[in-house]
């Protein structure tokens, strides 16, 4: 792979906290090497910027590999940047090149109210898996793990869906500011499996119910979604999670 | 003489006899005992959840804006459990074995029986709890192999096992906090272990959103903190671990143990440059079909696929024709140091071997056209059906590999180098996993227990889930049950005045030290010294030079470091440079823990204590210890020791030849 440097500007949104009003500022970053990771250009960049006594960006990330769903940037105008099925951390500057401005600035939702700079409040995601978003199974009850099977089809697709990573995208990406692919990739998760089938009704009203206390939109289904997961969770689990709102609410007894 | 409690009786017995013979807390007084877990991983989250579950009352805390974040996620290749689904002669024993014999007799006995013993119940747990591990068409689990071992034993949910268990955990845990059994603190950092009348009882921790420092009262604190590898700067690790809530009870009396014993994993992505933040890993399972080789002439400056086959080194199949390319972690990041140093390394900076897949597609690609009828397959089909198969098992690998690298592995050999991964070292626990300070536990990879000097894959999620969800909800029992007339103390006690004043000092002279230096610069210089002179290999004169510098880094760091922004805000780079001050010190235990084992072992590797053949050589005679560092003052420590006698196995040395 040949690699090159490059010189760019930045846009990036800037916010004290959560109730000051935020705005665009503009950086230079010079020799950027396109093997770089998107966030080990904004180290750079904040290097400069702690080297000449200003504030340093703020941004969330910790594993730098794809899979913790701390990162969160918004760039131009898509959730973790250009590359298909990808977070921030695994973007590299490549997909740039010499010459572009590129804007940064954090998801945007009522649900995830801003901390600082680019980092926002996901907790409204935790307190939906605490509606409902488990298996009440207490520690020394379980049964040896190869007495229920389960189908390889329906097991692989309840991977599929546990693969979320949490990290909100879906949200930024909507214009809705809708929860409905991280809701229904749990719903799925636990719903396709045997173990999961005893709470199979509870825990999708409980969830969905969380969901629309916390002030996330209603899905049109603009799929926008799925389009930025970077997992590449499936819409179709939008629809199995409406199905089984739809089995629960009918056979609701109380 | 330092006791770690290990109960009387026979090995295969003793946790069960235990057990039957613990103290024991009524519910009711359950109700009014406080624990604090700090740590969401996959010890802190289990442990915290099984807490929870039998009733105690419990903190959790974590520096991450969610518990589901810790790094336990990152794990890729799976989880060990003497299952013996596959009928291939696995059992409690062998996995007993396995783990002693791969961490080269520097581990206890009873503890790493235990954990053979708990293990199928770890698989049993996650499945009832969702885990959605990787299963046959006819609905059973399905197992894979990895290093240093001969059977099939390791249970996957594809390269995102760490992921899945994490979940898991904390969908057990998230659960407890609906029903109000625990209580959630995320974005908090624990900065200190309030101790009142020598026992632990508490801790000082800042809210990293608004920097203010809390007190947090608790019967008994449980620390699930992790490894320290990131003492290392680039390490497989995420940003954000750390070491300082270990050492901050470490200064507060809990020993050290073995902090020499770090885990340099063969596989990971090589440096590409200055600015590299982090590294890597490509999972151990990639050894499972990958051959690893480099070229036989010296600095050859032709492209992988233009050297023919005779002319490549296939150096562990070479050296290990028992093991191959699937010899433990310790040894096959050895041999490519041991390449690379020789100048027969590859890529850029001639710090890279291959891994190559070329065989295994062609193998693979053979064995579908043969399943197919296909006679006579042409070359393209073959590599075609070859790669499907490789894209199946290892895809998402593949992918992560290309999106760093931006080269296709399915075209080109990887290019792979060793990196920082794991710490077999940590605090020093007894058999309850209680530290040397009373009330205070420490589980997971924050312990020193069970992997010895070198831990075998699959084996760290095995131990995190094990301490959590079935070892320290019966040992926190022994203990608690003499506390049950304990009150809850207020944190106006003038233990936890104290301790939140020292803290906040010790901010205010970290941020009036108004310097020039930024403090991921410090913490870059830190990790060169350590990587090159306390690394892969280590000798008694790079050793002193090493504890030199680090002194002289410390004076910098205290004289010359820049924090910008203030105390009561959000402010990582504070975050980050009480993190670095302890890894500073830290890396000066470590290099003086290595200077004062003389024997290579495991991943400690002293030049000059080798074999003729260039392989590890331990001394049984004279260290055949337990190395627990108790902290007297600044750069002085004492060191305690304890022995390890082992009833059952017969420690040799360690062949995978």
């Amino acid at each position: 792979m040949e690699h090159y440097n490059m010189n760019l500007t930045l846009k990036v949104w800037r916010q004290k906290n959560s109730q000051e009003k935020g705005k665009f500022e503009t950086h230079r970053v010079e020799n950027i090497s396109s093997e770089m990771s998107f966030l080990e250009m904004f180290d750079v960049l904040n290097e400069k910027l702690i080297s000449e006594g200003k504030d340093p960006i703020a941004f969330d990330h910790d594993c730098r590999e794809g899979i913790c769903g701390m990162c969160s940037m918004y760039i131009n105008g898509k959730p973790h940047g250009p590359w298909k099925g990808n977070t921030v951390c695994q973007l590299h500057m490549r997909a740039f090149k010499d010459g572009d401005t590129i804007v940064v600035e954090p998801w945007r939702a009522n649900a995830f109210p801003v901390i600082k700079d680019l980092v926002v409040d996901r907790s409204a995601f935790d307190r939906i898996i605490q509606a409902g978003g488990f298996i009440s199974v207490n520690t020394g009850n379980a049964v040896d793990a190869n007495a229920i099977p389960v189908e390889k089809d329906n097991a692989d697709k309840a991977f599929a869906a546990a693969a979320c990573i949490g990290c909100g995208a879906c949200v930024a990406a909507c214009k809705n500011s809708s929860a409905m692919l991280f809701v229904s990739a749990k719903v799925s998760h636990l719903a396709l499996l045997p173990q999961g089938d005893p709470e199979r009704k509870s825990r999708v009203l409980a969830m969905v119910h969380q969901m629309d206390k916390e002030g996330f939109g209603a899905c049109t289904f603009t799929e926008a979604c799925e389009a930025t997961c970077p997992k590449e969770i499936s819409v179709t689990n939008i629809a199995r999670l409406n199905q089984e709102y739809f089995r629960a609410s009918l056979a609701a007894d109380k | 003489m330092l006791d770690a409690k290990i109960p009387e009786g026979k090995l295969e017995n003793k946790w069960t006899d235990y057990k039957g013979h613990c103290k024991l807390v009524n519910p009711a007084n359950k109700r009014r005992l406080e624990i604090i877990v700090v740590g969401t991983g996959l010890a802190g989250a289990s442990a915290a959840a099984a807490l929870g579950e039998l009733g105690y009352k419990v903190k959790s805390f974590c520096f991450q804006d969610s518990p589901r974040r810790a790094h336990s996620i990152a794990a890729q290749g799976g989880i060990n459990a003497a299952k013996n689904y596959q009928n291939d002669g696995d059992s409690v024993f062998r996995l007993f074995y396995d783990t002693i014999k791969g961490g080269d007799y520097r581990s206890r006995e009873a503890n790493v029986h235990r954990l053979a013993e708990v293990s199928a119940n770890i698989i049993d747990q996650c499945v009832a709890q969702g885990v959605p591990f990787a299963r046959e068409y006819g609905g059973l689990l399905s197992n894979r192999s990895f290093g240093g071992v001969q059977v099939q034993r390791t249970f996957y949910a594809a390269g995102q096992t760490g992921q899945q268990l994490l979940i898991g955990a904390y969908q057990a845990l998230e659960r407890q906090v609906a029903l109000g059994n625990v209580k959630m603190y995320s974005r908090h950092e624990m900065l200190d272990i309030v101790m009142v009348d020598g026992k632990a009882r508490g801790i000082i921790c800042r809210n990293l959103v608004t920097g203010e420092l809390e007190r947090h009262f608790g019967h008994a604190v449980v620390l699930c903190t992790g490894g320290y590898g990131n003492v290392f700067y680039l390490s497989t690790n995420a940003m954000g671990c750390n070491v300082t809530a270990a050492w901050k009870a470490h200064k507060k009396g809990a020993y050290f143990g073995n902090p020499c014993f770090t885990q340099i994993h063969p596989t990971c992505i090589p440096v590409s440059g200055e600015y590299q933040s982090k590294l890597t890993l490509m999972s151990e399972s990639l050894r499972n079909d990958g051959r690893i080789w480099v070229p036989k002439k010296q600095n050859d400056p032709r492209k992988a696929n233009e050297i023919p086959d005779d002319e490549r080194d296939y150096y562990l199949e070479r050296r290990y024709p028992a093991y191959g390319n699937l010899v433990p972690r310790d040894v096959a990041s050895r041999a490519a140091k041991e390449r690379c140093d020789a100048g027969y390394g590859v890529g850029t900076f001639k710090q890279a071997v291959y891994l190559d897949f070329a065989s295994a597609i062609q193998r693979y690609g053979h064995a579908e056209a043969n399943k197919h009828g296909i006679e006579n397959p042409s070359h393209e089909e073959i590599k075609r059906m070859g790669d499907e198969v490789v894209k199946e098992k290892y895809g998402n690998l593949f992918d992560m590999y290309e999106k760093i690298t931006g080269e296709n592995p399915y075209e080109v050999p990887m290019r792979i180098y060793p990196a920082v991964h794991y710490t077999m070292g940590g605090l020093w626990v007894d058999y309850e996993l209680m530290t040397s300070v009373k009330g205070l536990y420490a589980l997971g990879e924050c312990n020193y227990s069970d992997h010895g000097a070198n831990r075998l894959g699959a084996s760290a999620l095995m131990q995190g889930l094990a301490d959590g969800y079935f070892v320290i909800p019966y040992t926190i029992g022994n203990y608690l049950a003499d506390e049950i007339r304990t009150p809850a103390i207020p944190t106006t006690h003038p233990a936890f005045e104290e301790a939140e004043k020292n803290v906040a000092a010790r901010i205010e002279k970290l941020m009036s030290i108004k310097g020039t230096e930024s403090v991921e610069s410090m913490h870059k210089r830190l990790g060169k010294i350590m990587w090159n002179k306390c690394g892969m290999a280590r000798n008694e004169q790079g050793l002193k030079e090493a504890i030199e510098e680090i002194r002289a880094l410390r004076k910098e760091f205290w004289s010359n470091l820049r924090i910008p922004g203030g105390i009561n805000e959000y402010n990582p780079e504070l975050d980050k440079a009480g993190r670095v001050a302890d890894f500073i010190e830290l890396g000066e235990l470590i290099c003086i823990d290595a200077l004062d084992r003389k024997e290579s072992c495991g991943a400690h590797f002293r030049e000059e204590f080798q074999t003729s053949e260039g392989e590890a050589k331990r001394d049984d005679e004279h260290y055949m210890y337990v190395s627990a560092w108790e902290y007297k003052n600044e750069e002085n420590w004492e060191l305690h020791k304890e022995d390890l006698v082992y009833e059952m196995m017969h420690p040799t040395q360690r062949s995978y030849k």
